[in-house]
């Protein structure tokens, strides 16, 4: 008997075609899976809250320092107050009972007035950047506050902005913006469906009784699995296109790199879940066993990907295990297409250790799948 | 592949085969020639569907060695998927699937030359033909298992392994599943058919009792009948229920039951039985000693292994 045949592959194909299109509920779920989860921590990201609680610091009183607050105030995201000493204001950051500490340094007045640019230091709680993204982000449009209030000379033409903001994230340097956060939530949530779906796919034929008739056939342990796996990489990409035309057009994810080379990364990505998925398949004996192993794996997928925590943050034990996951490479992969316009040099070396974890995972599954009832 | 058709299209000695610390097959051997139909009989887990599983390879025996269709069973499983069909007990096709995409699944799985035109043949032949647009965990009990039928023939196999291809069928549609089966043979087909009906039994040419693993019986109808060496007398008339109930108590009757209006009641030892009629006089019943059936073999088989299962 031939050890692959292309006509059999298309027959099992076409079996699991068409019993994942009459399975309305799955489909259903499989399309709304990444819409509702992408909403869920798209309101997180999206949230964008005003009024934060921030604290004026002067070095010497200032003669610009109503307009400036005025300014502030009128974003809509301070809510300001003045704050007498500098470690009255890193107590207060410290407890969280300020988000932001604005310095205006000594000699503010004359370095405006000479046209030096001087710089407003704004430190920021960083701990949860979504919250404070969007605030910091709208000190960028203040710098011209004081155009009016400058000398005569200063006023006329092109000249650099009167002061400046340097934002200094405080406890969190790595500074996960809210950007970051999309790509990200396209990995885990691709994770999460593949890895769910698949890991169905042959404790379901063992549970339903199919299995025995499927095994009296002559199809081969490669062409079962290949079969299982092809349809949910079609589903994947579905899922992925949903995500990020979602993700662009609902939180203006900008799209710097080559989408056709991220789609063909995330292939592979989609593959090697599917590949585990597969492998607890075959492992588990029952479909609940199979759904508790995926469950099992991906929270610590989730937290140790760098996901939830800044991966430089985390504990050397557990960077290590984290660069054993899939999901960390290809979350620092999309990261780099999507954000930095990384092309194919600049992401290898976060392709290679997925290929390696698809290969193992798929060796483990056909040495696991079991020819016979035994 | 060898050389010419093998005259036993079944060839297994010694298969053993355990699950955990029990036993399920022991020592079983087992021929059955090109062309024949062999009855496959025993009680609820005396180890027919394991037997079955490992002639086609679904299970690995633990001991024992053999081949089927003069292939090794042990080394060129593969092989002989290929050339066996079979139907397994509970049905194992895709619910979620209608007749006719599962039975273009086995044609195209199995590779058939025209497959689109074997498929519709079997329909035909299966009278499956109205129902083929109808999901198949939708049908009927007794459907379904035409359809496994209509499924593990499709390729044109040379040995059917059938287990218990008739439970939950009504009576017409059995009698035409035997015929089918008989014309197959007639083709050279080899049947191993599994059964608990005893009309089936007496239709196949060999039957092969199986009790805790072990064969106990083989030969064709008459010669399983003769081995018992089973004796068997009939009451006719009167209370034969009330009879029953008193008679089966007696020693040496080992069976009795009632068919209808006459009453079978079996042992081994003549005096015993004799016995037993003359302590049951009654004078409206008649007795008579009668040739015992396959039926009475049985049953008296079957008490006689009660609790192997
Ligand atoms: N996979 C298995 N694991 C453990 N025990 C098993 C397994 N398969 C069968 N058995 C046991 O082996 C014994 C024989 O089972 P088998 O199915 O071969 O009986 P059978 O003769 O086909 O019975 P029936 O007439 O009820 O179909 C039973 O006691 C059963 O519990
Ligand atoms: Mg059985």
């Amino acid at each position: 008997m031939n050890a692959f045949s292309f006509r059999r592959l298309w027959a099992l194909l076409r079996k699991e075609w068409v019993q994942v299109r009459r399975d309305p509920t799955t489909l259903r779920l499989i399309i709304l899976m990444p819409m509702i989860q992408l909403l869920m921590f798209g309101y997180v990201i999206n949230s964008n809250p005003h009024n934060l609680p921030a604290g004026v610091l002067m070095a010497q009183p200032s003669k610009y320092e109503r307009s400036i607050v005025t300014a502030l105030r009128n974003t809509g995201y301070y809510n300001i107050r003045m704050v007498a000493t500098e470690a009255e204001a890193e107590q207060d950051l410290a407890d969280g009972k300020l988000l932001f500490v604005i310095n205006i340094p000594a000699n503010f007045d004359r370095s405006v007035d000479r046209g030096e640019s001087p710089s407003i230091l704004v430190d920021a709680d960083g701990t949860d950047p979504t919250a404070i993204g969007n605030a910091t982000g709208a000190l960028g449009g203040l710098t011209n506050t004081l155009r009016r209030d400058l000398p005569p000379n200063l006023q006329a033409g092109p000249a650099p902005p009167p002061f400046r903001f340097v934002i200094h994230a405080r406890y969190n340097p790595e500074q996960i913006s809210a950007l970051n956060i999309v790509p990200g939530l396209i990995c885990v949530v691709l994770m999460m469906s593949t890895l769910m779906l698949t890991t169905l796919a042959i404790t379901k034929e063992r549970e339903r009784g199919t299995m025995e008739n499927l095994l009296a056939m002559p199809v081969r342990p490669i062409e079962v699995m290949l079969a299982k796996i092809t349809p949910y990489i079609g589903i994947g990409y579905l899922q992925v296109v949903i995500i990020l035309v979602m993700a662009a057009v609902l939180f203006h994810l900008p799209i710097h790199g080559s989408v056709v080379l991220l789609l063909l990364v995330l292939g592979l990505f989609i593959a090697s879940n599917l590949a585990l998925g597969i492998t607890y398949s075959t492992i588990a004996s029952n479909q609940s066993q199979a759904q508790q192993m995926a469950q099992f794996t991906m929270m610590p997928f989730m937290m140790l990907s760098g996901f939830f925590f800044p991966f430089q943050g985390m504990p050397a034990w557990a960077r290590f295990i984290g660069e054993a996951i899939p999901t960390t490479h290809a979350m620092r992969i999309v990261r780099g297409v999507l954000l930095k316009g990384n092309g194919i040099v600049e992401i290898f070396p976060d392709l290679w250790p997925i290929g390696l974890f698809m290969l193992v995972t798929v060796t483990i599954a056909v040495l696991f799948y079991r020819e016979t009832l035994d | 592949m060898s050389d010419g058709p093998p005259e036993l299209a079944i060839d297994v000695r010694d298969l053993h085969k355990s699950f955990g610390s029990r036993v399920v097959v022991d020592g079983l051997s087992l021929q059955v020639a090109r062309g024949e139909i062999c009855g496959f009989l025993g009680a609820n887990g005396s180890g027919k569907t394991t037997t079955i599983r490992m002639l086609c390879g679904l299970l690995v025996p633990d001991g024992g060695s053999g081949t089927c269709l003069g292939l090794d069973i042990l080394k060129q499983a593969p092989l002989i998927r290929r050339q066996v069909g079979y139907m397994t007990q509970k049905f194992s096709f895709y619910e979620d699937m209608t007749v006719s995409e599962n039975l273009t699944f086995v044609a195209e799985v199995y590779e058939m030359k025209n497959s689109a035109e074997a498929v519709r043949r079997i329909m035909d032949r299966m009278g499956l033909v109205d129902r083929a647009d109808q999901l198949a965990g939708q049908l009927s009990g007794g459907w379904k298992q035409r359809l496994a039928l209509a499924a593990c023939v499709l390729h044109e196999p040379k040995l059917l392994l059938l287990d218990e291809p008739t439970a939950g069928v009504d009576a017409k549609a059995r009698r035409e599943f035997w015929d089918l089966i008989h014309d197959m043979a007639v083709d050279g087909l080899t049947v191993l058919v599994s059964t608990h009906y005893m009309d089936e039994a007496e239709r196949c040419k060999r039957i092969v009792y199986l009790a805790g693993g072990k064969l106990v019986v083989q030969g064709s109808a008459d010669e399983v009948v003769a081995a018992s060496s089973l004796i068997t007398f009939e009451a006719t008339g009167g209370d034969i229920d009330a009879i029953a109930r008193q008679i089966r108590k007696r020693p040496g009757v080992q069976a009795a039951a009632v068919f209808g209006h006459v009453l079978h009641i079996a042992g081994t030892d003549r005096t015993q039985l004799l016995a037993a009629t003359r302590a049951c006089a009654d004078p409206n019943i008649a007795w008579a000693e009668v040739r015992p059936g396959l039926e009475d073999v049985f049953i008296h088989l079957l008490s006689g292994t009660e609790g192997a299962g």
